[in-house]
């Protein structure tokens, strides 16, 4: 197996120069080509895990591990290395990646189609997924920080690429932007921490890092600088607080592209590579310490927001960013096999949640929870395994996430974090209310097309894209408000997803930008936020129809996994899960009170959501009740202006002040150098007389000097 | 007084100085390059005598160096005064002068 686990990036890498050179214009080809290979990669990686876990379960060959390495690059005594290297986390992170990446694949087939109608970036996308799967795969294998770091990048290009598919949306455009500084802030810490660690063990190959560690190369205090470095790349790619910002935003990109990558593969990159390096970690308390708190923290933080979203596919963006902070507080109690198992089911059921929410978008064109409801009698398919991923993604017995999240709350237990199991508890808690209460207002009831806020609040992304487009001062806007400048220079027309530009004429719906007696921010909103709208087209919750076989085929394949995978970690099975990713390592026993409290709670909270959201005709947010708590999460907390402030004040006055530093004292230097130059020129061309007798006077005068000093010697 | 090498030496040099004096502080350009043709025979002079006065190496009749030097500066001097004596005339040709106080385009 071991010579062929360098296909498994190659393949989808292949396909992806295929179909860039040669299937450029949309066409069905290039979606199965980058399927067939990414089916070739599943397939190898299958292999490997089979032969990792006879290894291992079978055998008891506690290092199992594949490594092979060419030389890429000699600099000097440096040499850097290209591997392919697979433990057992690796193998089952190969199988996640390529699984979920050849359902979102075959998905798309459907997808990227409407009414008939093919996005003109079709083969483009697939493209993209294709160079995006390969650079994850390669991040997988990789043995050394040199190409961990590259693939990390290529990720990121790749999240950049496709969250900004639909660059023609001002919002895509923005979002795109937005995800990619972001986690640039956190890369920079990664990259620091790479050059330190270089810096002290003079190695990259994480084997070689590990034993310069265990020789104690490094002081306690610099261990815990590195680790907490290396951390920080972790904290932007996996969405951690403070930097989750992006995530939310990174959803206004295909929803498939938000089920691959941003829910199952790459923000688990994070995650994935502070469990490659966990052995590291385990030497530093206070990395540790810092893991887990920024992960509990990251958590409950993220969970609050999720609750009071109106957008379907931001809720589970928050969910998304709350459960990452799950695994990483697992692995910074030291909880090596809970973080990764709930980094595998969590592939499974929140891949399973995005691809439903797509169908629910590519069905209806809607995406406002508020004005869905009662898709449940036109999108049976759909509904049904969006409830299955929401009971996963709840904690409810026995599907995949009560395993998983059970384990986390063991770990807290067993080694004494009570706060962090009280963080974990009650984050679970709203996990499951806020699943629900999605799942409730786009499925149960009836549809609310024209739904209006009676209150005349917004929902919580609803303002930020509201800009009243004859007054606003559009510089003023762009200070506070990234996306209020494109709005308002855009003027009235409004740009659907396949990139014409409908005049409010042509389009019913882009009434909302039309003119100053337009106020209704909610008719804004709704023109904006519809992904898939289609100027002329019948769309809404009550218009919805079903979706293709190709889309709902692979709902099943995953609602499946989001059924039994949690099995694979269970412990009346012993958990073999565990064994296989952390051998020898003792599991803490199950306990009955715990699993019984959360499934508890969990059934409350849905019981809850259903009082609130399911049972009765829904008319107002509830939550509104909460008053000035609700604004706060709904404005998610005012972060994103925070940092426009910061960057707005802070940034631009330190820049202004480096900015004179540069002109002045920087340029300055440059331009005298020059300046004494120029005079001394000035001097010297005088010398210059164009009279042959004064150069050969010159020339001899030379000469005799010369004369002189060699006589003199 | 025998006349020995520093003799021969010390004509080379005083004409060798002429020459010298005529390239730099002349004006007439044909004038300078009678003055380099000078300072090309103080060379010569110089040659020949060293050739005469310097000990014959081992297994030759005659120390012909610096004869052979000669003959080369010689020849070497016939085409030079040939091309610049033809620059001069183009020069005189086209700006009817052969100063080279006029010929100072070549400058800042």
């Amino acid at each position: 197996m071991a010579a062929l686990l360098w296909l498994i990036p190659f393949l989808p890498f292949a396909a992806f120069i295929l179909i860039t050179a040669f299937l450029r214009r949309p066409q069905k080809l290039a979606g199965y080509v980058s399927i067939l290979a990414i089916a070739g990669s599943f397939l190898i990686s299958l292999l490997t895990l089979r032969e990792g876990w006879n290894a291992v379960i079978v055998k008891h060959d506690e290092h199992w591990k594949i490594d092979r390495v060419i030389d890429w690059l000699a600099l000097g005594d440096l040499t850097l290395q290209l591997s392919t290297f697979a433990d057992a986390i690796g193998a089952v992170m190969l199988v996640v990646v390529t699984f979920v990446s050849l359902l979102v694949q075959i998905y798309s087939l459907g997808y990227m189609v409407e009414h008939g109608e093919m996005d003109p970036g079709f083969s483009r996308f697939y493209s993209y997924l294709s160079l995006f799967t390969a650079s994850m795969l390669g991040l997988v294998l990789a043995d050394n920080f040199v190409q961990l770091f590259i693939f990390w990048e290529l990720v990121g290009l790749c999240s950049y690429l496709l969250v900004g598919f639909w660059f023609f949306k001002p919002e895509a455009a923005e979002a795109a932007k937005k995800a990619f500084i972001t986690t640039r802030f956190g890369d920079l810490g990664f990259l620091l921490g790479i050059l330190l660690v270089f810096l002290v063990t003079g190695a990259f190959n994480f084997v070689e890092v590990q034993h310069a560690v265990e020789g104690g190369a490094f002081a306690p205090w610099l261990l815990t600088i590195t680790m907490v470095l290396l951390f920080c790349g972790a904290v932007g790619k996996s969405a951690q607080f403070p930097l989750h910002v992006w995530l939310p935003d990174a959803m206004e990109g295909p929803t498939p592209v938000s089920a691959l990558i941003h829910a199952a593969t790459m923000v688990a990159a994070g995650v994935y590579m502070v469990a490659r390096l966990f052995t590291l970690f385990e030497h530093s308390p206070g990395a540790m310490a810092t893991v887990a708190w920024i992960g509990g923290f990251t958590a409950i933080f993220a969970a609050s927001h999720g609750l009071v979203m109106r957008d379907i596919k931001r809720v589970l963006a928050y969910s998304t960013v709350s459960q990452l902070g799950f695994m990483m507080m697992a692995l910074g109690i030291g909880g090596l096999a809970a973080g990764v198992f709930h980094l595998t089911t969590h592939a499974f059921f929140k891949a399973l949640l995005f691809l439903g929410s797509g169908s629910v978008i590519h069905g209806s064109g809607e995406q406002d929870m508020f004005r869905l409801g009662g898709l449940h009698k036109k999108m049976p398919q759909t509904s049904i395994t969006f409830a299955i991923g929401g009971l996963a993604l709840a904690g409810i017995f026995p599907l995949a996430g009560f395993w998983s999240k059970d384990e986390i709350l063991l770990e807290a237990l067993k080694h004494g974090q009570i706060g962090l199991l009280i963080i974990g508890v009650v984050a679970a808690f709203m996990t499951a209310f806020y699943t629900f209460r999605a799942y409730f207002l786009t499925f149960l009831g009836e549809p609310r097309p024209n739904w209006v806020d009676p209150d005349g609040l917004h929902g919580a992304d609803a303002p930020k894209y509201i800009v009243d487009v004859h007054h606003a001062d559009p510089i003023a806007q762009h200070t506070y408000d990234p996306h209020g400048y494109f709005l308002a220079t855009r003027g009235p027309a409004v740009y659907d997803d396949h990139g014409h530009s409908a005049s409010a004429a042509e389009s019913p719906d882009a009434h909302g930008h039309h003119g100053p007696a337009s106020h209704s921010s909610e008719a804004t909103s709704h023109a904006v936020h519809d992904v898939h709208g289609h100027g002329g087209l019948e769309r809404g919750a009550h218009h919805a129809h079903e979706s293709p076989a190709t889309m709902t085929g692979p709902l099943w394949i995953l609602a499946f996994f989001a059924i039994v995978a949690g099995f694979a970690g269970a412990p009346f099975l012993d958990n073999p899960f565990g064994h296989f990713v952390a051998p020898g390592v003792k599991h803490a026993p199950m306990n009955l009170g715990l699993a019984v409290g959360t499934t508890v709670s969990a059934l409350i909270a849905i019981f809850l959501a259903y009082r609130l959201y399911g049972a009765r005709p829904f008319v107002r947010e509830p939550l509104t009740e909460l008053g000035p708590l609700y604004t706060l999460m709904a404005r998610r907390y005012f972060l994103d202006e925070f940092y426009n402030w910061g960057i707005g004040v802070f940034i631009l006055a330190v820049s202004r002040g480096l900015a004179w530093f540069d002109k002045y004292v920087v340029d300055g230097a440059v331009n005298l150098v020059g300046w004494f130059a120029d005079q001394v020129g000035n001097l010297l061309r005088h010398t210059h007389t164009g009279r042959a007798p004064n150069y050969a006077l010159g020339v001899f005068g030379g000469l005799a000097v010369i004369i002189f000093v060699m006589l003199g010697r | 007084m025998a006349i020995g090498l520093n003799h021969y030496l010390v004509l080379s040099a005083i004409i060798f100085t002429i020459g010298l004096y005529g390239a730099l502080g002349k004006r007439n350009a044909v004038v300078i390059l009678m003055s380099i043709e000078l300072m090309f025979n103080a060379v010569n002079i110089a040659f020949v005598a060293v050739s005469r006065y310097l000990p014959v190496p081992p297994g030759m009749p005659l120390n012909l160096g610096g004869q052979v030097f000669a003959l080369f500066v010689i020849t070497v001097a016939a085409a030079e005064a040939a091309v610049a004596l033809a620059i001069i005339l183009a020069i005189y040709r086209t700006r009817k002068t052969v100063s080279i106080d006029d010929l100072n385009l070549l400058k800042w």
